[in-house]
């Protein structure tokens, strides 16, 4: 029991990054962005090859950072792997979606962005492959945390939601006592006054598209640091993404964070329930549960 | 030579099927706005509806009904529309993202379910033991293929003018007034939410009769029959045929199944040994450009949906 309810909220953290940058972009612009789980792809898989290339350069970087299976080196592609990323957003914008918006087709670029996804999953799985990787083939130890009831803790999993919490933390900072996230949230609010108000809309725009590349990206590191790295996470991901979102309630940034524990930690209890091959059903189910319950999400607010 | 004509029977009646489930697609997307992100789900839901209901008994199964044939395959739509119903009515009344989730999330769902419940669908192996209606006197071959063919053609006929006339009724009128701005048809007093249910549910049960029909003809569905792939595969049609257009709807069917099945065989005849595994990523990968490439550079389709003017106004002068 405890040790599914720690396994939820690690997968939990990896879901809240995810869901922070896509409610972000459903806010903002206004449609349901499947293409976002393939960012956590792009993210894992381009933070792969800077690991192996700085590998390569300082074999100072290829030690083992304390107990984790992270090296120096992994922990500087995570930074280039988000900057990374976030690029991408924001040329996806520019070369699919920006243009598609202009067309003044709100539904279309809900379209657009599946075809994004086949896109970049299937690209992936040419350039890398379709057999799965892993960023260290050491294996690392659990930790025993209580011998009854048994808890293993694994040191990644620990530095994983360690730094999500300070990210979540930052995230806050940046949008609750900053100029800049008095913007961000006006724009969401109300494109059109915010830009009365003297704020410029494409740049938010690109803004969000970075922030949430690079928050995505974060997420896919730390996705393939606890589990494997395969052109598939975002056809895993992007259910309990969602789902996540649709819990915090479309648009609600804090809704997110919190979503993606609910249904990270839901989703491995339901696992004592149910057989585990059902566990790919569970984000539909917790989305029908909230729409049930309480349809706008925890935090979420009526719009149509 | 025979060969040849055989196999374009059997194109023509996968790609009839298909072109029936771009009709009901048409009907939800093309003419109310209604994204469905999970087309498969209803065509599924079609496919074993019928094949439980018509099927023989299986051992540890549901099943066994062995219904008329008719009856089964209607039972099959009816589990589509009762899905579609379920669905609806829990994300029709909110802002449009929720319907593109959650008919996304049942598509996932329902492959999950019928992989995982060995007592429902026979789980991963998929679901046999349906006997073809028909098969006794009509045999297994060429015969058999035709006759069926002409059944689906009829079907699709008899789909094509149900919306065709639907469409052109007061009934398609409300769908395309609430497609444009449904606060302007909440004020002329219509109920957007229960006119969109209504037309999703039919869209589906179209679907599902599409699938009642792919099962049939394969006496056979399996969890690998109701992959998303197929999902995409019916969008990319009816965005190249023409949103909003029943002819655009059958002409994309056709079109995309001839280039799907054109792009496999090439790849499997032409490509190199190793690059055989990626066969379906490349295919997937055109996919999604088909996708991208005509939302961005023709999104009305090769026939683009024909305005109508339902009472003629005074002619400018």
């Amino acid at each position: 029991m405890i040790q599914h309810l720690l396994d939820g909220i690690l997968v939990g953290a990896v879901l809240s990054l995810g869901a922070a940058g896509l409610t972000m972009v459903m806010h903002m612009l206004r449609f349901a962005n499947f293409s976002h789980a393939e960012l956590l792809s792009i993210g894992a898989y381009s933070a792969l090859v800077f690991d192996a290339l700085f590998k390569g350069i300082s074999p100072v970087l290829a030690a083992q950072i304390g107990l984790l299976s992270m090296t120096g080196a992994l922990a500087l592609s995570m930074v280039f792997s988000m900057v990374i990323t976030g690029i991408s957003a924001v040329i996806f914008d520019k070369l699919i979606f920006r243009r598609v918006r202009e067309k003044g087709e709100e539904l279309s670029m809900v379209f657009a962005s599946f075809g994004l996804a086949l896109i970049i999953r299937n690209a992936i799985g040419l350039i890398f492959g379709l057999q799965t990787k892993l960023y260290s083939q050491d294996i690392v130890f659990a930790t025993v945390l209580s011998r009854d009831p048994l808890v293993l803790v694994k040191p990644d999993q620990l530095a994983t939601l360690g730094i999500t919490l300070a990210i979540i933390l930052l995230l806050h900072l940046i949008l609750s006592r900053t100029i800049f996230g008095y913007a961000l949230r006006a724009v969401a609010e109300n494109p059109s006054l915010a830009q009365v108000n003297g704020i410029n809309l494409q740049r938010m725009i690109v803004v969000v598209w970075v922030l949430g590349g690079g928050l995505a990206a974060l997420a896919g590191v730390f996705y393939g640091l606890n589990n494997q790295i395969t052109p598939v996470i975002g056809r895993d991901l992007v259910l309990p993404i969602f789902a996540a979102t649709i819990v915090g309630g479309i648009g609600s940034i804090y809704g997110a964070l919190l979503g993606g524990f609910v249904v990270g930690t839901a989703a491995n209890l339901a696992v004592m329930v149910l057989p585990s091959g059902y566990s790919p059903s569970m984000p539909f189910l917790i989305i029908i549960a909230v729409l049930l319950i309480r349809p706008n999400g925890l935090f979420g607010e009526e719009r149509t | 030579m025979i060969g040849l004509v055989s196999y374009l029977v059997f194109f023509a009646i996968v790609a009839s099927i298909l072109a029936i489930a771009v009709l009901g697609l048409n009907l939800q997307w093309g003419n109310t706005g209604l994204f469905n992100g999970g087309v498969v789900a209803f065509f599924g839901a079609g496919a074993y509806g019928t094949l439980i209901l018509g099927g023989g008994p299986q051992d540890g199964q549901l099943g066994g009904f062995g219904l008329f044939y008719p009856l089964a395959l209607l039972g099959g739509m009816a589990t589509a529309g009762l899905l579609a119903w379920g669905v609806g009515i829990l994300t029709l009344r909110l802002r449009h993202d929720y319907l593109a989730i959650s008919t996304f999330g049942i598509a996932v769902a329902f492959e999950n379910l019928m992989r995982n419940a060995q007592w429902l669908g026979g789980g991963a192996q998929g679901l046999r033991g349906f006997d073809r209606p028909l098969r006794a006197a009509l045999g297994d071959g060429f015969l058999y293929n035709i006759l069926f063919l002409l059944c689906v053609l009829v079907l699709l006929v008899l789909t094509y003018r149900f919306l065709e006339t639907l469409v052109a009724s007061p009934f398609g009128r409300q769908l395309r007034a609430i497609r444009e701005d449904e606060t302007a048809a909440r004020s002329l007093g219509k109920t957007p939410a229960r006119i969109r249910l209504t037309a999703f549910v039919t869209g589906s049960v179209i679907m599902g009769l599409a699938g009642g029909l792919y099962g049939t003809f394969y006496a056979f569905v399996s969890p690998q029959d109701i992959l998303p792939t197929l999902t995409f595969q019916i969008w990319a049609m009816l965005i190249v045929g023409g949103a909003g257009n029943n002819k655009g709807a059958v002409l994309g069917a056709f079109l995309i199944w001839g280039a799907w099945t054109a792009s496999g065989w090439a790849l499997s005849r032409f490509a190199p040994i190793e690059a055989q595994l990626y066969t379906g990523s490349i295919q997937y990968i055109l996919i999604g450009l088909v996708i991208v490439g005509m939302l961005l550079w023709r999104p009305q389709g090769l026939l683009p949906e024909r305005l109508v003017v339902s009472q003629l106004g005074r002619t400018k002068t």
